[in-house]
């Protein structure tokens, strides 16, 4: 997993409150054999008309959203289905952040397991910055994980809290997989101790 | 106190030893098969990681490859999951049984095939009849997509430690009798969650006299009856049937191996959480007539009633399991017409079971009315049934004779039993809808797969006059 200890990225802004996850991934691509390659669905019902064309409304089709890293959405904010789909379809259409006044608890932890940062902020807060993104008073924004805190082009800093256990997995890019291979050398030495036939040759 | 069997291989593969209870052991064989793999690999692309140890996995397709024409694959999404997994091996160097391959056949077929399979391994597979293996004194079991991920990354899986449960099987087998009646029978007695949360080891004085393929069938449904793996301790026979393989060990390498697994048992004085003994001297050939392998017995007994069930919860499992499989109380099993016979899959698809239906079905004809096929579990096996005119036995019977795979055990690939109709089948599993929606399966042993092909119903395979079967 890639770590995350600082960001700075195009802010994309999302005013739509419980977007859930068959909407971030409609099922129709869950029998996909892979975990990558979901970018290009991601919220495929909304970002497509009927025949396949992009619908020039919805908030990452626009001009200013391309390449968009980090998704200023709202309130409880990837509720519904488990579906780690939605995270890996995030996650593959170039989104490191998710902020949100409130984030579904599933979804939540999918971030972290997947190299996404989930950030809860205030709901006031996050409506002003979604105005003044709107008023085209700043594009991009810093954030800090190591610091908890993100940072606005036009230097509005906001603080952020987030679970040590989680912060310390992401920042060195940790999942289970990077747990165990904190064990490498106990690994390497039990490999080189092993008998002939544990072998497969 | 003395180690069991299973704790010498535990001990021998824990790499760390964590306080909160959770080891880390070091898994000698992955195997791996298309259906449970690609998300797995997958992860591994995201990560950017590699496969840990390449040469220590092996894959094959089995699951939903057609046994009509292999390379006919008309599912869109099966043909992918086989493309993806050829892609995958390709990219990250694991060895593929795949279609074109004279190796190819069911996961749990090929590994001891091949010599994969050895004592004192730890062997896993994103498949939960990876405890056959266990024949072979060998510490294998089932695991999930992610630690199938896990295990291609770092060659370990972190694991609780299981309880211990040996099972003394005593008695020899009489003509027309098999390891699938024993292990169907076991089940049948002490119920399908007796073995949950334990490694069994079977052991008593039946096991000698067993080839490895009837171990295999004993330890291959251990999952069945609940158990995380079940293993038997390596021999002769054991050690026989290894000796010369395409990856056993060679030489030098061959002599230190055995040494080291003719120790490879539980000591005399070792403890086991559970210690239970089944006599097998009476035991008749089983037929199950409900929707779980312990829902089974004696092919000469009856279809039970649940008004005799002896507790709330039985009765209504017998109840809805009489309804699903469209059988009447006290109706004689051997009354039971059948439309459909499997004889295949990993319990029951190796070179001993397909020659002991072929010596049932050996000038006689399937019923009227019945649709028969034998799958042979790998393209091994279906060579050497070839090379002995088995399949031309089967085949003169009028049986289908197909290709290697899973087939008709779930169902995945074309091969399906139509809703209402029933089967006698060597698979492991009577589930609800396992061999087709509305299906009705009973689990036998290939013996009494034969017979019932033959006969068009249930019939007591001992009945039958056959060379070498019965007396
Ligand atoms: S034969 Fe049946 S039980 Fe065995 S691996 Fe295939 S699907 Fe699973």
């Amino acid at each position: 997993m890639e770590p995350l200890v600082k960001h700075e990225g195009k802010v994309v802004c999302m005013n739509r409150v419980n977007v859930d996850t068959d909407q971030i991934i409609p099922k129709q691509f869950l029998k996909r054999i892979e975990r990558d390659g979901f970018g290009e669905f991601l919220f495929y019902d909304w970002r497509y008309e009927p025949n396949g064309n992009p619908r020039p409304s919805f908030e990452l089709n626009t001009e200013r959203a391309q390449g968009a890293s980090i998704l200023l959405a709202d309130a409880n904010f990837g509720c519904g289905s488990s579906r780690e789909h939605a995270v890996w379809a995030l996650q593959d259409y170039g989104f490191r952040v998710v902020i949100a006044p409130s984030i579904a608890d599933i979804f939540f932890n999918n971030c972290f397991k997947n190299g996404v940062l989930p950030i809860v902020i205030d709901q006031q807060v996050r409506n002003e910055l979604a105005q003044s993104h709107e008023r085209g008073e700043w594009e991009r924004m810093t954030v800090n994980l190591a610091d908890q805190v993100l940072e606005t082009d036009h230097g509005q800093r906001i603080a952020f809290d987030v679970d040590s256990h989680k912060k310390y997995m992401l920042m060195n890019g940790l999942d289970d997989i990077g747990l165990t291979l904190q064990y490498q050398a106990e690994i390497e030495a039990y490999e080189a101790k092993r008998k002939a036939y544990q072998f497969v040759y | 106190m003395g180690k069991t069997l299973f704790q010498k291989i535990w001990d021998a593969h824990v790499v760390k030893q964590l306080e909160d209870g959770q080891a880390l052991l070091y898994i000698d064989l992955h195997l791996v098969h298309e259906v449970t793999s690609p998300q797995a690999f997958a992860g591994l692309r995201f990560a950017n990681r590699s496969v840990r140890q390449p040469t220590q996995t092996y894959a094959t397709m089995d699951h939903n490859v057609p046994t009509v024409n292999p390379s006919d694959v008309r599912d869109a999404i099966a043909k992918k999951q086989i493309e993806t997994l050829m892609e995958n091996c390709r990219d990250f160097n694991v060895s593929l049984a795949d279609l074109d391959s004279p190796h190819q056949g069911i996961v749990h077929v090929i590994g001891p095939e091949l010599g994969l399979t050895l004592p004192g391994k730890t062997i896993v597979c994103g498949d939960s009849h990876t405890s056959t293996h266990g024949a072979f004194g060998a510490l294998a079991f089932g695991i999930g997509t992610s630690e199938v991920e896990h295990v291609l990354a770092t060659q370990c899986l972190w694991q609780t430690h299981p309880k211990t449960m040996r099972v003394q099987l005593n008695g020899s087998l009489k003509p027309g009798i098999t390891a699938k009646d024993v292990i169907l029978g076991l089940i049948a007695k002490y119920g399908v969650n007796f073995g949950t949360g334990h490694v069994i080891e079977y052991a008593g004085t039946l096991i000698p006299s067993l080839s490895m393929e009837q171990r295999m069938t004993i330890c291959n449904m251990s999952i069945e009856f609940g158990a995380r793996a079940g293993l038997i301790a390596p021999d002769e026979t054991t050690i026989e049937y290894v000796k010369g393989r395409a990856h056993a060990p060679q030489g030098e390498a061959w002599e230190a191996a055995v040494a080291e697994w003719k120790e490879l048992r539980s000591d005399a004085d070792a403890q086991f959480d559970v210690d239970i003994v089944f006599d097998i001297d009476d035991l008749e050939p089983q037929v199950t007539w409900g929707t779980n392998p312990g829902q089974g017995g004696s092919v000469n007994g009856f279809v039970p009633n649940p008004a005799d069930a002896k507790s709330d919860v039985e009765r209504r499992a017998i109840a809805q399991a009489l309804e699903y499989m469209g059988l009447e109380p006290g109706t004689r099993i051997s009354d039971i017409p059948i439309q459909h016979v499997f004889i295949g899959s990993c319990t029951n698809a190796r070179i001993e079971d397909l020659r002991l239906a072929a010596a049932v079905v050996k000038g006689r004809k399937v019923a009227d009315g019945v649709h028969a096929m034998v799958v042979p579990g790998s393209k091994q096996v279906k060579q050497q049934a070839e090379a002995e005119g088995l399949d031309k036995i089967f085949k003169e019977a009028g049986f289908e004779w197909r290709e290697p795979g899973c087939s008709m055990c779930l169902g995945m690939n074309p091969d399906i039993i139509p809703a209402g109709e029933r089967s006698a089948s060597t698979s492991n599993r009577n589930f609800e809808g396992r061999q087709g929606r509305g299906a009705r399966t009973h689990l036998v042993s290939p013996a009494m797969a034969a017979a019932a092909a033959i006969a068009g119903h249930f019939v007591d395979v001992r009945t039958f006059e056959v060379e070498g079967v019965t007396a």
